[in-house]
């Protein structure tokens, strides 16, 4: 089948809180499509095989890789990439946690990292460094800079279990009045 | 672009999907698309239609069966498998297993169905399958039949499925209850293809143990039972001469193929290992009594 036979499909995809619509070829990939089609060049993408996790992103809330996932698969998806974030100045906690333990040396990483690590975050306990360690493991860094990451990670963990502990206070004080 | 170029289809029905799929001749399914994007991104798979059935939601359930059984939607993704609290209460093994599968982002998007078409020959779900004696339950435009676990995995990457069929559910058969459990797998690292994994179930009545079933995967061409050695257990207490004599019924024959990643003999003493070591925890689950390792 030769490309000029393929009609092409209507997608439509709300990224970063912004709403966009275009037409895809049904072959480009989700990575490829929030690069070259909408600019946002903060997904990286490394092996384009789903190896190296460099091109995580969240789609309706999960991490997914997004050069494992056709543009038009996501039709109708919520997707957020490292863009929303934090902001130059105003970094994430996760991100500030990483620019604090130097969690990243070259950057080409970190984007696949946040977004593996936001879902961790809210998936898992975390508990030891080797639930951090297995949670990062479908995400390479060349630079090795895994230690950095790691660290960043459980200051996270102990950041979000603080604050489950004071909601779970603050709840059975609620209750107690 | 990394794929060929194909034609795009996403569905809102089983019945549609199945029209679509009989319409081409080189038409795929895709489900999660995490074993079938790699390949697409290859070019190693060059479809005309990719019919996408991932928000076919009909096919995402866990329905609880009166035999303390499970009937699985193909599209159950392997997250759910690995949280569900259905699946822990009825079959522990699942999420066990479902931990060494991949990363939680490929465990997000993967599904049941999609994993055991793939039919790697060292994937978990497959693996559990013959495990757990599933009945595979595929549809064609021409209607639907079963096939049990056992006929389903022929080749690496080749099933019993016809061209034109799509996997719809697995239904799995209740387990006596207090059932012995384990499940182990060697990889380089974490979320890597196993180069050998085990998988057991134990029933012991007083001391004796009444059904024992032993899987493998990684050391031959499709997912296997040793029916040899679940022969060895029947019958008898787990006492060191028995874990050897299962072994040796388990492993002594096994041909693993030679490949970058391992070398035969190496797979082999994989699988001895670990078959000592699922044998004893499944033991410990099921008496309560950790066997004493000599």
């Amino acid at each position: 089948m030769s490309k000029s036979d393929i009609p092409l499909k209507p997608v439509w995809m709300l990224v970063n809180g912004e709403a966009h619509e275009r037409l895809v070829e049904p072959r480009l990939l989700l990575s490829d499509f929030l690069r070259r089609d909408l600019n946002l060049t903060g997904t990286h993408v490394g092996c384009e095989h789903g190896v190296c996790g460099a091109c995580t992103v969240i789609v309706d809330g999960d991490s997914v890789r997004s050069c494992l996932m056709l543009a038009v698969s996501a039709n109708g998806c919520e997707v957020r990439t490292v863009e929303s974030m934090g902001t130059t100045e105003q970094l994430s906690p996760l991100q500030e946690a990483f620019r604090e333990h130097h969690g990243l040396q070259c950057g080409f990483c970190t984007p696949g990292m946040l977004a593996t690590c936001a879902d961790a975050l809210q998936k898992y306990s975390l508990d030891t460094d080797e639930e951090i360690r297995d949670a990062l493991s479908g995400n390479l860094c060349r630079c090795t800079g895994y230690q950095g990451i790691v660290e960043a990670v459980r200051v996270c963990v102990t950041g979000r279990n603080a604050l489950r502990d004071a909601a779970k206070d603050g709840s059975r004080k609620e209750q107690k009045r | 672009m990394k794929p060929v170029a194909f034609d795009y289809c996403c569905p809102d029905s089983v019945e549609e999907a199945l029209e679509a799929l009989a319409s081409h001749e080189d038409a795929k399914l895709m489900a999660g698309g995490q074993s079938l994007m790699p390949m697409l991104n290859f070019r190693v798979v060059k479809p005309t239609l990719i019919v996408d059935i991932g928000k076919l939601i009909e096919l995402d359930y866990l329905r609880e069966l009166d035999d303390g059984g499970l009937s699985v939607g193909a599209l159950t993704r392997h997250r759910v498998m690995e949280t569900s609290n259905v699946v822990t209460r009825r079959f522990p093994i699942i999420p066990e297993t479902m931990q060494n599968v991949a990363h939680l982002a490929i465990r997000n998007r993967g599904t049941i169905g999609g994993s055991i078409s793939h039919a790697d020959p060292a994937a978990e779900l497959p693996m559990m399958m013959r495990l757990l004696d599933a009945t595979i339950v595929v549809r064609s435009v021409e209607g639907e039949r079963s096939i049990a676990a056992g006929d389903f995995f022929i080749a690496p990457l080749t099933t019993a499925l016809a061209e034109n069929e799509m996997v719809v559910r697995i239904d799995l058969p209740g387990l006596p209850i207090g059932m012995g459990w384990c499940f182990q797998e060697f990889a380089r690292r974490a979320g890597d293809f196993a180069l050998a994994a085990v998988g057991v179930l134990l029933d012991v009545q007083d001391g004796i143990i009444s059904e024992a079933r032993v899987a493998m995967m990684g050391v031959a061409d499709t997912p296997i039972r040793r029916h040899d050695a679940e022969a060895v257990l029947v019958g008898k207490s787990l006492t060191d001469d028995v874990i050897a004599a299962t072994v040796a019924a388990a492993c002594d024959s096994l041909e693993p193929s030679r490949d970058l990643h391992a070398s035969p003999d190496f797979r082999r003493h994989l699988a001895s290992v670990l078959t000592a070591r699922v044998l004893r925890t499944a033991w410990g689950r099921a008496t309560g009594v950790c066997h004493e390792q000599v």
